[in-house]
């Protein structure tokens, strides 16, 4: 258990005695870090919530945007140190909570997308082989835990990322983000008004995994004892989740609940604490009436414990009934633990006895910090760091290497052990820039993506999570549809660290900036801190989930080349800024330099050129131009659909800086000659043409799109060491 | 006439209304049957869809078994109406016995979600009659256990009797002989690993499928 000396006296103030062991539970768990957010709800609430689109902002289960006339839920989560210690289960039990935070706002989860961050494979040669091994591992392991349990519920997985650094060998990233949607007034906040109302719990019993969770794992950091920590990590049962899922929203279009609450971090103790807080009410819960696993369980056990696949709902005491029968049909356990009061008090009883009493308001009033935050010393030193005067002997080679790279190759190899076409809705597919959905009962469509440059805000924080923003606006962009909104994870290590606690400053205020630039509210987020090994605090890594609507009759293009003879233009002009890009890291060896300028309004302006030429539809194909450079984004557009092309040199610069620079704002683009005036103004040059079966890089490079194509989907799958099917 | 077409609901599937979409996009009248239910009278057709029935535990399909739906559906199978099973419907099949054979675990120990082309063996059953022997159909599949196998004798039985629909172009999963669909002896009930449900509208996976639903709800088996 994880209080201060000060947070137990202000507890004692609060209930003017000393708390019991129980009590003292619920607070630590629900004044830890995960819940609480005490270190960073002072920075958050400067972030801009509103915007023409934004049906509930930050502070619910999920954000919820209108598109049309129906609602769209948007949540993103992590479950980043339960990854750590069980890949598997850690990974599955992060989409069970994800897809629960969803359906509590009374939406139909309808796609998951996964950013995942690992440390170097072992092909790799960055870490030691152990090292690499383990982290092979952990993907192997988190990729599998996806795919069992999001196949299983029937959603379909349909992006994220597979990115690597040395610095997530000791603590990897996974995160979730799912989206549901509902008919407007469907949408709910999960509250327990009404004194009298009864309280259910759904779904499976409860038992003695996952205690403490919260606090023992998402609020600390990691030492060489991190396998002890195992009975924190919970274990998933998809089926359960199913058939939660389908009779929670039963239950809502019968009308039957009046609020709905996920138990995940912190238990039934947060569940039932923030009901009654929202609604102002209290409530009062037996014990003796929870289904459990295993007999003895304490009190403490019983609130706290995160065993997954439970949902709290509030129910009339007339319709206690009909959701009952509901539950029945579907083969899930419920029982009516509990009731609404009027007292504002949480009390709990076993065997007759109160064992906590404790304001139901006070367990989510947790304590505020404002921690101090210094500039790290070595920011300006690997700034002014050179990755530019070392060009590669030859150029051929050096691309063959870079798209190897497996945060450059293909990683079909883990998107088709996803199911990423159930429910019928996946217009774009895994793979490009960002995924496009079909809503139910709505007529335009959703992109989706999620980003993050972790290496751009590990040099420049506050820049780097601009960039972050930036590229997944362009990304949604990129299918013709207009971003409208966001959500994100801001993923660092201990706050504790002043370090630490500067970069994150410096991101949560750039992405709001950006974000009031770029026209896309925050809708929610979630804080991962502590996500370090030792001393060795991970990249700043601020994960953005951003959703933007497609309008109807405007049909997003492919990445690829589809037409022989179109004219190759680059959208946006190349600078030579090597700075923290890939090519640096995969053939330099070095995460260092002044990353890429970035001016917002060139994107907006720039993206909003690129929405017109698709909606006007003379875009054969587009692309945004990021990580690993103009070199990578034509490899892209070659191989997706097998044409070569002939590309002219611009002679501006040098050539491995024209090529791999990760100049900010740009996108590569095929159409017929006859159209290049109709995409109106705007800074681009012409490359070349698409033709042949190479690619053509005038005096540079030549690579038979073959050979492009047999590094670019084979080098995952060999790195995880599979032969390529 | 529309075609009335029972889709069956277990706990834990999630391919049902995938399918309902799909046969309404083909003009059909499709209507969920929860699996409790044991009334298939006045449907022409009946699919089981894919998905987790009871979460796979135990074996696939080997729960779903044992549901009351289940003797409504041999009933219904006995006096030649349609039934297919995909996906986990066809590991259900196999596992309430109304097609021969089981389904294990792919070959490269690895879910796997992506188009296949499935070459059509024979066009004399209800679900490929509108197609021609030897067209290539691209179908996605999505499983982990699509693996099919059978005894020798039984094998040389579905190929003597010409009863095997589908076989995979380039073999996914390592099944047997690169089954991919068979039907029963009575040819009136198929059993498919591939999707055809998300290959019927064109925005979302392409309209290979069609066939075998067009087929099924073009009449009755004469």
């Amino acid at each position: 258990m994880t209080l201060t000396a000060d947070e137990f006296e202000r507890i004692k103030v609060i209930l003017g005695r000393e708390p019991n062991e129980a009590e003292l539970a619920m607070y630590s768990v629900m004044w830890s870090e995960h819940c609480s957010y005490k270190s960073s709800r002072i920075h958050l609430k400067n972030l801009p919530s509103h915007g023409p689109h934004v049906l509930v902002g930050p502070g619910e289960g999920a954000g919820v945007i209108r598109v049309d006339d129906i609602a769209v839920a948007i949540r993103l989560e992590s479950h980043n140190h339960p990854s750590f210690v069980e890949p598997v289960q850690g990974a599955a039990t992060g989409i069970g909570g994800v897809v629960r935070d969803v359906l509590s706002m009374g939406a139909r989860p309808i796609a998951l997308l996964d950013p995942l961050r690992f440390g170097p494979l072992p092909t790799e040669g960055r870490v030691e082989p152990e090292v690499a091994e383990r982290n092979r591992f952990l993907v192997e392991g988190v990729v599998s835990g996806i795919s069992s349990y999001g196949n299983c519920l029937g959603i379909p997985t349909v992006g994220g990322e597979v990115t690597f650094e040395d610095c997530y060998s000791g603590n990897p990233l996974v995160n979730v983000m799912c989206i549901g949607v509902a008919s407007i007034d469907a949408i709910r906040s999960a509250t327990a008004e009404g004194p009298g109302n009864k309280v259910l719990l759904l779904g499976s019993k409860t038992g003695r995994d996952g205690i403490g969770g919260v606090s023992v794992l998402a609020s600390a950091t990691f030492d060489e004892a991190a396998a002890d920590k195992r009975p924190s990590v919970q274990v998933g049962d998809p089926f359960t989740e199913k058939l939660l899922i389908e009779a929670c929203l039963e239950m809502m279009q019968a009308g039957l609940a009046v609020g709905v609450q996920d138990l995940g971090g912190a238990g039934l103790c947060c569940a039932t604490s923030e009901t009654a807080a929202k609604a102002s009410t209290g409530m009062n819960i037996d014990l003796d009436q929870v289904p459990r696993r295993e007999p003895n369980m304490q009190p403490f056990e019983l609130l706290t414990s995160e065993s997954q696949e439970r949902m709290l709902v509030i129910v009339a005491p007339a319709n206690v009934g009909a959701a009952l029968a509901i539950c029945e049909k579907w083969e899930l356990n419920a029982s009516v633990i509990g009731e609404v009061t009027d007292t504002g008090q949480l009390v709990v009883t076993q065997n007759g006895m109160v064992v906590a009493d404790v304001p139901a308001a006070s367990l989510g009033d947790g304590p505020l910090y404002d921690r101090p935050a210094t500039k790290p010393a070595w920011i300006d030193v690997l700034q002014d760091e050179d990755v530019t005067s070392h060009p590669p002997t030859e150029m051929g080679k050096a691309l063959l290497e870079l798209i190897s790279s497996p945060n450059i190759a293909s990683k079909h190899w883990v998107w088709e052990q996803y199911d990423h076409q159930v429910m019928l809705g996946t217009v774009v597919k895994p793979g490009v820039d960002a995924a496009v959905l079909r809503l139910p009962g709505a007529k335009s469509r959703l992109a989706v993506t999620t980003d993050a440059n972790a290496r751009f805000c590990f040099l420049d924080p506050y820049l780097g999570a601009k960039h972050c923003v930036a590229e997944a606006y362009r990304n949604i962009s990129a299918l013709g549809a207009t971003p409208v909104a966001i959500t994100n994870c801001l993923n660092f290590g201990s706050p504790e660290r002043e370090e630490v606690m500067w970069q994150f400053i410096e991101a949560v205020k750039a992405i709001g900036e950006a974000c009031l630039v770029l026209g896309t509210p925050v809708t929610g987020g979630n804080v991962s801190f502590y996500n370090e090994t030792g001393t060795t605090a991970i990249y700043p890594t601020p994960v953005i989930g951003m959703v933007g609507v497609l309008a109807e009759g405007i049909e997003p293009r492919p990445m690829g080349f589809m037409n022989e003879g179109d004219v190759v233009v680059c959208i946006g002009h190349t600078e030579a800024e090597l700075g923290g890009s890939e090519y640096a890291r995969t053939l330099l060896g070095k995460v260092a330099g002044r990353i890429p300028a970035l001016d917002l309004g060139l994107e907006v302006a720039r993206a909003d050129v690129v929405r017109a030429a698709i909606a006007k539809g003379i875009l054969s194909s587009c692309h945004d131009i990021s990580e690993g450079g103009l070199a990578v984004a034509l490899v892209e557009a070659c191989v997706f659909a097998g044409k070569g092309a002939t590309i002219h040199p611009e002679n501006h610069l040098a050539a491995h800086e024209w090529l791999f620079s990760e100049t900010a704002s740009r996108y590569l683009v095929s159409l017929k000659e006859k159209d290049l005036d109709a995409l109106g103004e705007v800074e681009m040059t012409v490359l070349g043409k698409v033709e042949g079966d190479t690619l053509v890089i005038e005096g540079i490079l030549e690579v038979t799109v073959d050979e492009l194509a047999g590094c670019y989907r084979d080098a995952f799958a060999k790195a995880m060491g599979y032969h390529a099917r | 006439m529309t075609k009335r077409v029972a889709v069956i609901v277990f706990p834990g599937s999630n391919c049902e209304q995938d399918a309902v979409l799909a046969l309404r996009y083909l003009g059909a009248d499709p209507h969920y049957v929860f699996h409790r239910d044991t009334n298939l009278a006045g449907f022409d057709a009946v699919v089981v869809p894919g998905g987790f029935s009871y979460g796979d535990y135990l074996r696939t399909g080997a729960i779903a078994a044992f549901s009351p739906v289940m003797e409504s559906i041999r009933d219904f199978a006995v006096t030649g109406g349609p039934v297919v099973g995909i996906c986990n419907g066809f590991q259900i099949l196999c596992e309430a016995g109304l097609l021969p054979g089981a389904l294990r675990r792919n070959a490269g120990l690895k879910f796997r979600c992506l188009p296949v082309d499935i070459r059509v063996e024979t066009n004399e059953t209800p679900f490929t009659r509108m197609s021609v022997q030897g067209d290539v159909l691209e179908v996605p599949i999505n499983h982990f256990e699509g693996n099919y196998y059978c005894d020798k004798g039984t094998l040389q039985q579905l190929e003597d009797e010409d009863r095997i629909v589908f076989r995979y172009v380039n073999n996914p999963n390592g099944a047997l002989a690169d089954i991919a669909g068979i039907v029963s002896a009575g040819r009136n009930v198929l059993g498919m690993m591939p999707h055809p449900e998300r290959a019927v509208d064109p925005a979302v996976g392409g309209t290979d499928g069609q066939v075998i639903f067009s087929s099924m709800l073009a009449g009755s088996l004469a």
